[in-house]
C-alpha cells in the first residue's frame, strides 16, 4: 500500500520525501485548499521546486484543490488547477463537482482524485464520480467501518485511499457547517475549521475557558491540560450530563489494522496533518514506512512509537470500528 | 419589480423522529390548511427510523395530492450501507413521484430522471448547479450556509433553473456516522432504542457556560437558532429565487407557512412578519447570519437605512 503524506511547507515536503513517502499532498496558499491556515501552503514557485525534488526521488505530488468554488470567483480554482497541471502534479484532489467537471474537460489526461470533502461514501456515489469525471481514486470518508470499505472496494471502478493517522473529523467531511455557524468561516467555503482567528482563552476563577467566536467550547480545571477548541471536540451540556458530546480530543490511529485494510483492497494510506511541523512529518512518515515494510508480528514497537506522537497521545480507531458509532 | 406573488413555498421533510400518528396528522393538517405548493416527505436523517412512517406514507401522499400539493420523496443524507443504496434505487425504479437527492448516491441513481436537489448537497456555485441540471435536476434548494452574494451569482448565471433557499427552520449543520444523540443517553447507534424520538424538536446542546448552541437530532446536528429569511424575501425574489423552503419544527407550521405566504403576497410587512414569527417559534432565537456572510448563529436586523436612502 502507498503511503500518502502531508506537507504544509516546503520544508515538511522535503522531509516527507526523504522519509520515504510514496506521495506527498499539499495545496496552494489560498482559499482553494482545506488547510488554508496562516503561514502554511505553497506559492507557485515553491510547488514547482517541490515537484521537481519529488520527481528526482521518485515520489509523487498530489495537489489538493478541495474547497468548494466561491460563486463568481471560480477563476481562482480554475487557475489553481491549470497551474498544478502545468507544474506537473501527479494528481489533483478535488471536492467540488463544478471543478471536477472543468478539470475532466480541460485536462482529460490529468489524474483526478476525489477528496474526502466530496463525501463519496458508497459505491453509487463513487461510481458516479468515476463515470462523470473519470476519477481514478477516492479518499473515503472517515465514517466507514473496515467491513464497509471491503464491500465498497468490490463494487467500485477506482482505487481507494483511507485516512489512517492524525486528526479525525467526527462529522461527515464536506457536510459540516458547525464552524461557520460559530465563526462565519467553514471548511467548505474558506478551507478552515474552528479558525485560530476566532479562538480566545480566558481565565474564570481557577478555570481556563476556551472560546470559539461567542461560544464556550471547553473549560479546564487547574491542572488539566487545555486543548485547542475544535468545535466538535468540545465539552458541552446535554440534558443532565456534560462531557465530550461528539468526540473526545483524540486522534485517529488505525495502523493496527493494516492487514485488514490491505485485505479490504485499500490502495493507499493517508496521514492527516498539513498543519504539522516538519519534525513531526519526518518522524511519523519514517515510522509508518518502517511499519509498512515490517512483517505484522514485528510492527508493535513501531506502532507504539507512533502513538506517542498523537494529539494528546489518546487515539481512536474511529468509525473503522463499529462500536464507535 | 419582480412579482413576489409568483413565488412558491416548499415544506421540507421532517428531520426529527416524530411518532407515526403525529407525523401523519401533521401532514394531514398541512394538506388541508397550509398554503404550501409542494411537500417533501420521507426519512432523511437515519435509515433506522424508516419503518415508523411507512404504514402512513400512502395515506399522507394521497391527502397531500388531493389538496393539490406536489409530493416529493426525500432520500437519505448520508448513505453508507448496502440496504440504504438499495432502498433509494428501488424507490427510483417504482416511484411515480419526484425524488429529492440529498447525497451523491441519489444523484447517481436519479441521473436523467427529473428530480430535485435538497439543501444537503453541496451546491456552492453555478458550474455545479449547471452540472446537476444537465443530469436532470429541475429544482435546487441551495445549502443554508450559502451567503446572498453567492445565491445572486448562481441565480443570475442560471435563470432557467428553479432555485429555492432554506427560509425557515433550525439549520442542518452536520451529519455523522456516530450518533451523539444515542450516546448522550448512554446508548450507541446500533442499540439506540430510538431515544431520539424523545426529542421531537432536537435535544439541546448547551455550552458549559449554559449558552444555547446546537441541538442533536440522531446522527444529525442542527443549530439552536432557527434560520429565518423572512426579512430578506424581497431581495431573494429580486435575485431570482423562485421558492422558499420551510423546514418543519415542532410548532404550528401551518401558521408559519401562512405567515410566509402573507409576507410574499405583501399582506404583512417583513418587520411585522418577523415579530410574529418570533411568537410562533419562541423556543429559539431567529438567525440569518449565513445569508449575510456572517456567523450562522447571528441575527442581522433589517436595515432601515434603505428607507433613509430613498425617501418616500
Amino acid at each position: 500500500m502507498e503511503l500518502i503524506c502531508p506537507a504544509g511547507t516546503p520544508a515538511a515536503f522535503h522531509e516527507a520525501v526523504d522519509a520515504g513517502a510514496d506521495a506527498v499532498y499539499c495545496g496552494f496558499r489560498d482559499e482553494t485548499n482545506a488547510r488554508n491556515f496562516p503561514g502554511l501552503n505553497f506559492s507557485r514557485e515553491e510547488l514547482r521546486e517541490a515537484i521537481a525534488y519529488a520527481k528526482r526521488k521518485g515520489t509523487q505530488t498530489f495537489v489538493a484543490l478541495n474547497t468548494f468554488m466561491r460563486a463568481g470567483a471560480e477563476e481562482i480554482w480554475y487557475r489553481g488547477a491549470a497551474d498544478a497541471v502545468a507544474l506537473g502534479a501527479d494528481a489533483l484532489i478535488l471536492a467540488d463537482f463544478g471543478l471536477m467537471a472543468h478539470v475532466a474537460e480541460k485536462y482529460p489526461q490529468q489524474r483526478l482524485h476525489v477528496s474526502v470533502q466530496a463525501s463519496a461514501s458508497n459505491p453509487d456515489a463513487i461510481n458516479f464520480l468515476v463515470d462523470a469525471f473519470n476519477a481514478q481514486r477516492v479518499v473515503l470518508p472517515r465514517t466507514l467501518t473496515i467491513a464497509d470499505i471491503a464491500r465498497i472496494g468490490k463494487n467500485i471502478r477506482c482505487e481507494m485511499e483511507v485516512f489512517v493517522f492524525g486528526g479525525l473529523c467526527v462529522m461527515a467531511e464536506g457536510r459540516c457547517s458547525l464552524s461557520s455557524y460559530a465563526t462565519g468561516k467553514s471548511p467548505n467555503m474558506n478551507g478552515v475549521c474552528s479558525p485560530a482567528s476566532h479562538v480566545r482563552y480566558r481565565k474564570d476563577g481557577g478555570e481556563l475557558v476556551s472560546e470559539l467566536g461567542e461560544f464556550t467550547i471547553n473549560r479546564f480545571p487547574a491542572g488539566e491540560a487545555a486543548g485547542y477548541p475544535t468545535l466538535c471536540k468540545g465539552r458541552f451540556d446535554i440534558a443532565d450530563s456534560n462531557g465530550y458530546a461528539f468526540e473526545d480530543p483524540v486522534s485517529l490511529d488505525v495502523m493496527g489494522e493494516l492487514e485488514a485494510l490491505k485485505a479490504a483492497g485499500v490502495k493507499a494510506l493517508k496521514i492527516e496533518g498539513r498543519q504539522r511541523g516538519k519534525a513531526y512529518v519526518a518522524e511519523v512518515v519514517s515510522t509508518m514506512k518502517a511499519a509498512l515494510n515490517s512483517p505484522p508480528d514485528r510492527r508493535a514497537p513501531l506502532l507504539a512509537r507512533l502513538r506517542t506522537m498523537s494529539e494528546g497521545q489518546k487515539t481512536t480507531s474511529g468509525a473503522y470500528e463499529k462500536r464507535w458509532r | 419589480m419582480t412579482d413576489m406573488k409568483k413565488t412558491s413555498l416548499t415544506l421540507g421533510p421532517v428531520y426529527y423522529l416524530w411518532n407515526a400518528e403525529k407525523w401523519r396528522d401533521f401532514h394531514f393538517r398541512i394538506a388541508d390548511e397550509a398554503p404550501v405548493d409542494r411537500v417533501v416527505i420521507g426519512e432523511t436523517v437515519c435509515s433506522k427510523r424508516q419503518h415508523f412512517i411507512e404504514p402512513h406514507l400512502a395515506e399522507v401522499v394521497e391527502r397531500l395530492e388531493s389538496a393539490g400539493k406536489t409530493v416529493i420523496l426525500s432520500t437519505l443524507a448520508l448513505v453508507t450501507l448496502n440496504r440504504e443504496s438499495k432502498q433509494i434505487r428501488e424507490m427510483a425504479e417504482v416511484s411515480e413521484h419526484l425524488m429529492e437527492a440529498n447525497d451523491l448516491s441519489a444523484l447517481a441513481i436519479l441521473k436523467d430522471k427529473p428530480h430535485t436537489i435538497g439543501p444537503l448537497v453541496n451546491v456552492y456555485n453555478a458550474p455545479t448547479a449547471r452540472l446537476l441540471a444537465s443530469r436532470g435536476a429541475t429544482r435546487i434548494c441551495l445549502p443554508p450556509e450559502l451567503p446572498f452574494s453567492s445565491v445572486k451569482e448562481i441565480t443570475a448565471e442560471l435563470p432557467d433553473i428553479d432555485f429555492e433557499v432554506f427560509a425557515f427552520g433550525r439549520m442542518p449543520l452536520a451529519i455523522s456516522a456516530r450518533c451523539a444523540h444515542a450516546r448522550s443517553k448512554g446508548k450507541i447507534k446500533d442499540n439506540c432504542q430510538f431515544v431520539c424520538g424523545e426529542d421531537p424538536d432536537g435535544l439541546p446542546v448547551r455550552t458549559l457556560d449554559r449558552q444555547s448552541f446546537l441541538a442533536l437530532n440522531g446522527v444529525q446536528t442542527v443549530s439552536h437558532a432557527c434560520q429565518s429569511l423572512l426579512g430578506e424575501l424581497d431581495h431573494l425574489v429580486e435575485a431570482g429565487v423562485r421558492s422558499f423552503r420551510l423546514s418543519p419544527q415542532d410548532c404550528d407550521m401551518v401558521a408559519v407557512a401562512k405567515l410566509h405566504r402573507a409576507v410574499l403576497d405583501g399582506a404583512v410587512d417583513a418587520d411585522a412578519g418577523v415579530a410574529k414569527l418570533r411568537q410562533l417559534y419562541a423556543v429559539a432565537p431567529l438567525a440569518n447570519g449565513f445569508h449575510h456572510a456572517k456567523e450562522g448563529a447571528v441575527w442581522v436586523a433589517r436595515t432601515r437605512s434603505l428607507q433613509a436612502a430613498w425617501p418616500a
